[in-house]
């Protein structure tokens, strides 16, 4: 089984940024997504940055380096930008919506659906595969049941060799998406406002109840759990039914303390109590999402 | 532009049609569509009458399959379509891409509809469809500016049908895990977002307090109007400052965009509501009606009257009502 590095989810000064990644060379993790998945007003980095760095990881690590782009594309200048992402030449791509899933099938090049790519069942899987898919990664919101029920349908149908299949395993879940920037909103600015304010928050912001219970982060448009997902006790699990890459999300330094982490329990599994303050693994075991099984 | 109005039942259908709806769209019985709730939609017996009613007064019916067909359930998607075709559906609304290779393979020559559940906010997404399953009507999501849609309109080579009136989804639908975060069930999977059998209301010292799966989603004071605990909808506290951190309880209403929507070439004005009674029905469709008529009659003297925004502020949750995304400054 491998281990990623997923896409950095949050706005973080392009100094943060390019610090985390020279971590990451050294870390041990086997494959390394990165770029803007949230919002194409986020330019610390732009393209051509993102790509640069990219390679820059692909010439000095033996990694594998894959371009993640945008869930929620609006306008035609951030088609304009995808497009050169798509066509970038040598590096993978990550498909967050369907028209990278489109741009891919007419470059006719492989690409990974990402997690908020719906896919819920085989005969999407198999629409996918025709379109160039070779990864995939199921929404967070499903269960290891539901997962291993759709890897056993493309072993009977004889097309489990033709994807590998990854898990969102570590951090905090990307939930939901809107035209609205809930940051802003959270400093009474509009959108067109922003001043890009979500740099000042490289966590996002908490969003509890009225009685302290942590609900939500606000990360820009993008509405994230409070609570960090954490499967390490179902690594051993994910290794038996057949899960290929096991993805670590880029929340924070931590995240290298969790790939180690993550790949001991792979070679010595041991009980690992979750924290009910600050983790959660419910979706996994089909219950409330923000709950711990 | 087709008035499309929504029908949780037979009576609710009936009324669309009599008050002026060019269209109904309606579900089944069963967790294939995204308004599952208890004591709504039609059972085979009941879609075949809507069918009837429908069709004698030369309208039209679409029925919306549009949650995401479950791994170990895919035949009762395949099935619901089926059931349509069977009855006579003018068309599929679908949101799974598997379900749409399905309707497309089978049933070439019935129209399908792109759901908003899919979540197309662009070009190259809208191509995908069109390429893949010959689609030949795209729903758009609550997430696009006036401008954005109109940019759209121009390029798309599939028609666009929007939303126009009714409760209002901030998130890219489709694309929104908050209510199985905080319950297990969301949209995409059971048919409901934030679903009843969840909600508790409890009078306390502090208030009429509502929770979905025990997490407070608001506390009212006695002269505050109590809405239904949507998780979006509530008040939370960020930072120490309580507020409606992601929005406020209210609808969308946009019978001020007619001419604009009329001068892009949007073919058809969707109303939310499935889950509504008939006279909420009767209300809306009568209140569009009369607001389509004026504008085809007179596009120069178009204006909205006071009368129509009143009756439907009246239905509206927390009785306002926003243009949302369309409107720049909202987002």
């Amino acid at each position: 089984m491998k281990f990623s590095l997923g896409p950095n989810l949050f706005f973080w000064p392009k100094t943060d940024v390019e610090q985390f990644y020279q971590q990451a060379k050294t870390s041990c993790a086997d494959i390394i997504y990165l770029g803007e998945t949230v919002c194409s007003k986020r330019r610390e980095l732009k393209a051509k940055d993102w790509l640069a760095l990219g390679r820059e990881l692909a010439h000095d690590t033996n990694k594998q380096i894959v371009i993640s782009t945008m869930t929620l594309l609006e306008s035609p200048a951030e088609i304009v930008t995808l497009k050169k992402l798509c066509d970038n030449g040598d590096l993978l791509v990550e498909a967050n919506d369907l028209s990278a899933v489109q741009i891919m099938h007419d470059l006719n090049m492989p690409f990974v659906a990402g997690p908020a790519i719906n896919c819920y069942n085989l005969s999407t899987l198999k629409v996918l595969l025709k379109q160039g898919m070779t990864r995939w990664l199921m929404p967070v919101e499903l269960s290891g049941d539901w997962l291993k029920t759709i890897l056993i349908q493309a072993e009977d149908d004889n097309i489990r060799d033709k994807f590998e299949c990854e898990v969102f395993s570590w951090g905090y879940l990307p939930l939901a998406y809107s035209a609205r920037c809930f940051t802003a909103r959270s400093e009474d600015r509009p959108k067109d406002d922003c001043k890009y304010c979500c740099i000042n928050y490289p966590q996002g912001r908490k969003m509890n109840s009225r009685e302290g219970e942590q609900v939500f982060v606000l990360n820009g448009i993008q509405t994230m759990s409070a609570y960090q997902y954490n499967l390490i006790n179902e690594v051993n699990q994910l290794n038996d039914m057949g899960v290929d890459i096991v993805r670590i999300s880029s929340d924070s330094e931590q995240a290298f303390t969790q790939l180690d982490k993550f790949k001991q329990q792979l070679l010595t599994p041991v009980k690992h109590p979750l924290d009910l303050e600050s983790e959660c693994n419910g979706f996994w075991h089909k219950i409330a999402g923000m709950s711990v099984a | 532009m087709e008035l499309l109005c929504p029908a949780g039942n037979l009576p609710a259908l009936k009324t669309a049609i009599d008050n002026g709806a060019d269209a109904v769209y309606i579900g089944l019985k069963d967790d294939t569509n995204a308004r599952h709730f208890a004591g709504l939609n039609f059972n085979d017996g009941k879609l075949a009458k809507a069918a009837d009613y429908v069709h004698q007064r030369g309208k039209k019916l679409h029925v919306a399959i549009n949650t995401f067909a479950h791994a170990s359930g895919e035949e009762r998607w395949k099935k619901a379509v089926d059931n349509a075709v069977a009855i006579g559906t003018d068309a599929l609304i679908i949101a799974d891409l598997g379900v749409l290779d399905y309707a497309a393979t089978k049933y070439p020559d019935i129209e399908r509809h792109v759901s908003v559940q899919a979540s197309t906010t662009n070009l190259e997404a809208i191509k995908f469809f069109k390429n893949n399953f010959d689609v030949q009507r795209v729903v758009l999501p609550r997430v696009l500016s006036v401008q954005q849609v109109r940019q759209l309109a121009k390029t798309s080579p599939v028609p666009l049908e929007v939303f126009a009136f009714g409760s209002l989804c901030i998130m890219a639908e489709g694309r929104c895990y908050l209510s199985s975060y905080m319950t297990g069930e969301s949209p995409n999977t059971v048919g409901a977002c934030s679903p009843a059998k969840y909600v508790r209301w409890q009078e306390t010292e502090q208030g009429l307090e509502s929770r979905l799966n025990n997490v407070l989603i608001d506390r009212y004071q006695a002269d505050e109007n109590a809405g239904y605990p949507t998780l979006c909808k509530g008040r939370f506290d960020v930072d120490g400052d309580v507020y409606h951190a992601l929005e406020e309880p209210t609808s969308l209403n946009t019978l001020e965009l007619i001419p604009e929507l009329m001068s892009m070439g949007i073919v058809s004005v969707k109303i939310e509501g499935r889950q509504r009674s008939p006279a909420y029905v009767e209300q809306v469709a009568k209140t569009w009606r009369m607001a389509l008529d004026r504008y085809q009659q007179s596009p120069e003297d178009y204006q909205v009257e006071g009368a129509w925004m009143q009756t439907l502020a009246n239905l509206s949750e927390g009785s306002q009502t926003t243009l949302g995304a369309y409107h720049r400054k909202w987002q």
